[in-house]
C-alpha cells in the first residue's frame, strides 16, 4: 500500500482529523437512526478502521460524511445481525423506520433540524449533572476519545469511562429523548447547553488540553449559532468565544506565564477574529434584548476597540457590568464590575466593593484584593492577598503570576 | 411507552411550612385536577399514600424460618410518603407530570424509571 500512501498524500493523522471533522454529524444521525448510543459509537468507531484501510489507498471520498454514515451504518446492521439481541434492536427500529425494512437515516435538507441539534440537548437535558453533559458532549459532538475527555479535566480514563458508561445508561434507561425542545422550552433548555460549551471554552483556556478544547468549544458554538440563527445568547456566546479567542497569542508569554489584559502587547490580537466576533455581536445586540453571553461579548469588544489600554472605554465597560449583574447577579460579575468601576473611579472605591463580596474560596478574588491593595500603597497586606491566592491557583502558571506580585509587594513594603 | 414511579418523601421531624385551611383546599383542588388528566389521557398507572414508618413490619428469611419484626427496613430520617406511577413516551412527559405534582403537594418529586417495561 506504501505507492498509494504517496499517491494520495494521506497519512493516518490526516484520516483521524478528518474523520473527526465529519463524523460528528454522522454519530448523531445514527444515535436517531438506532436509538441507542452504544451501537452507533461502535459502529462509527468500525467505520473509522474502514476508513484507515480505504482512505490512504483510494483518496478521501468526495463526501466524507455521507461515507462515513452509510459505512456506519451498514457496519450497525451487520453487527446487529450477528446477535439475536441486535436482531431484536433491528426489528423495533424497523417499525418505527418509514417503509420498515432497515433504519432510514433521515435526509439533511431545508427546515429538518440537523440530528447534532437534537443530540446536544439530550447530552445537555438537565437530568444530567453537569460533570456528565460536559464529557458527553465532548465524546459524542466532539468526537473526542474517553482518554481525550478525562485528560481535559484531570480524571483517570477509567473514572471518566465509568462516567460516560452511567450517563449513557441513564439516558437509555431513563428515555432521555433526543429531540429539539419546543419554542416555549428553549429558553431553559438552552441555558446548560451554552453553560456547557463556555466550560469547554474555558477549560481549554487554563486546562492542559488548552487551544483543542478552544477551538471545539468555538466549532460547536458555530454549529448551535447556524441551527438557531434566532436565538440571540447563542449568537452571542459565539461573538464572547472568538474575541476572547482573539487574545489568545497575548495571553501567555513564551514560558507559559500569565499576561494581563491592561500589560498584552495589542498588536497580537488576532483581528480577523475581533472582527468577525464583532459583526455577530452588532448584529444580535441590535434587536436589542442583551443576555448575560451578549454583555460579556459586549465588554470583550470594549477591550477589543482599545489600541492602547489607555483608550479603553471604561465608563462604557461599567455601565455593561452594571447590565450584565441585572441578567447574572453573581459575586464574580461584581466581583469584575468592581475593577471597572475601580479604573473610572480608583482603587479605593473598588476596594471597598470587592471587600462587601463572600468570594473567600474565589482566587481571583485574593489576586484582586491584592492588585488594589498595591495600588493603594498598603502592600504588607498586598502581600498576603497574594499569597492567599497563589495557595488557590489551580494552575503553575496562574500561580507563578501570583507569586511574582507578591514579592514585588514584599520589596515595595521596605 | 415507558414507566415511571414519581415519588414524594418526606423528612420525618422537618418543619414544613403548614399550609393554611385555604392553601390545602387549593392543594386538594389541583392533585384532583392532576389525577383526573392522569387518567382522561391514560398516563395513569396506580397512586397512593402511605401511613407513616412506624406502621411498617418486616418480613425476613432467617436460619430456614421466617421472622416478622415490627419497624421500617431501613430507620432513616427520609421516608417514601407517596407515589404515582405514571406511563410518558419519555423522561420529558414525565418530568412535565412531576412539576404539576410538586406544584400542587409543594414537596420535591423523585422521577424514576421503572426496569423491564423499554418498549
Amino acid at each position: 500500500m506504501g505507492d498509494g500512501d504517496a499517491a494520495a498524500g494521506l497519512d493516518p493523522a490526516e484520516v483521524g482529523r478528518i474523520f473527526r471533522e465529519e463524523s460528528g454529524r454522522s454519530l448523531a444521525a445514527l444515535i436517531r437512526a438506532f436509538g441507542d448510543i452504544d451501537v452507533a459509537e461502535d459502529a462509527v468507531q468500525e467505520a473509522f478502521a474502514v476508513a484507515l484501510g480505504k482512505w490512504p489507498r483510494d483518496g478521501v471520498p468526495p463526501n466524507p460524511g455521507g461515507w462515513i454514515t452509510t459505512t456506519a451504518r451498514n457496519q450497525a446492521i451487520d453487527r446487529l445481525r450477528r446477535e439475536s439481541r441486535g436482531r431484536q434492536l433491528l426489528s423495533e427500529v424497523a417499525v418505527l423506520a418509514p417503509g420498515g425494512g432497515e433504519p432510514a437515516i433521515p435526509q439533511e435538507v431545508g427546515p429538518v433540524p440537523d440530528d447534532r441539534l437534537r443530540l446536544i440537548f439530550t447530552c445537555c437535558h438537565p437530568a444530567l449533572s453537569t460533570q456528565a453533559q460536559l464529557a458527553l458532549t465532548l465524546r459524542l459532538l466532539g468526537g473526542l476519545s474517553t482518554r481525550q475527555v478525562a485528560r481535559s479535566f484531570l480524571v483517570s480514563e477509567a473514572t471518566m469511562a465509568r462516567r460516560l458508561v452511567r450517563a449513557k445508561r441513564k439516558i437509555k434507561a431513563a428515555r432521555i429523548p433526543y429531540r429539539v425542545p419546543e419554542a416555549h422550552e428553549l429558553p431553559d433548555r438552552l441555558r446548560p447547553v451554552l453553560a456547557v460549551i463556555y466550560l469547554i471554552y474555558n477549560a481549554g483556556l487554563s486546562g492542559p488540553a488548552g487551544p483543542g478544547l478552544c477551538a471545539e468549544a468555538i466549532r460547536l458554538a458555530r454549529i448551535l449559532a447556524g441551527l438557531l440563527p434566532d436565538e440571540l445568547e447563542v449568537a452571542g456566546l459565539l461573538a464572547l468565544l472568538l474575541l476572547t479567542e482573539s487574545r489568545r497569542a497575548s495571553r501567555t508569554r513564551a514560558d507559559g506565564s500569565l499576561v494581563l489584559l491592561g500589560e498584552q502587547d495589542r498588536t497580537q490580537w488576532d483581528q480577523a477574529l475581533i472582527t468577525e466576533g464583532q459583526t455577530i455581536l452588532r448584529r444580535c445586540l441590535r434587536r436589542n434584548h442583551p443576555g448575560a453571553y451578549q454583555l460579556q461579548a459586549a465588554i470583550n469588544a470594549v477591550h477589543a476597540d482599545a489600541a492602547t489600554v489607555e483608550q479603553t472605554d471604561w465608563p462604557q465597560i461599567v455601565a455593561l457590568y452594571d447590565q450584565l449583574l441585572v441578567a447574572a447577579p453573581t459575586p464574580v460579575v461584581a466581583l469584575n464590575r468592581a475593577i471597572a468601576i475601580g479604573e473610572v473611579q480608583g482603587p479605593a472605591v473598588a476596594l471597598a466593593l470587592v471587600d462587601e463580596l463572600d468570594l473567600d474560596t474565589y482566587y481571583p478574588f485574593h489576586a484582586t484584593r491584592a492588585d488594589l491593595l498595591g495600588r493603594l500603597g498598603r502592600h504588607r497586606e498586598a502581600a498576603a492577598a497574594y499569597q492567599r491566592a497563589a495557595a488557590m491557583a489551580p494552575t503553575d502558571a496562574e500561580q507563578d503570576f501570583l507569586r511574582r506580585g507578591g514579592r514585588a509587594s514584599r520589596e515595595a513594603d521596605r | 411507552m415507558a414507566h415511571y414511579l414519581l415519588s414524594v418523601h418526606s423528612v420525618e421531624g422537618e418543619v414544613r411550612e403548614p399550609m393554611t385551611d385555604e392553601e390545602m383546599a387549593q392543594s386538594h383542588q389541583q392533585l384532583a385536577v392532576l389525577e383526573q388528566e392522569l387518567k382522561s389521557t391514560g398516563a395513569w398507572v396506580a397512586s397512593g399514600r402511605l401511613h407513616e414508618p412506624a406502621t411498617a413490619t418486616v418480613v425476613r428469611r432467617a436460619g430456614g424460618e421466617v421472622v416478622t419484626t415490627d419497624g421500617p427496613f431501613v430507620e432513616s430520617k427520609e421516608h417514601l410518603g407517596g407515589f404515582y406511577i405514571v406511563q410518558a413516551p419519555d423522561l420529558d412527559a414525565a418530568l412535565t407530570w412531576a412539576s404539576r405534582v410538586t406544584g400542587a403537594i409543594r414537596a420535591p418529586i423523585e422521577v424514576r424509571p421503572f426496569a423491564g417495561f423499554e418498549v
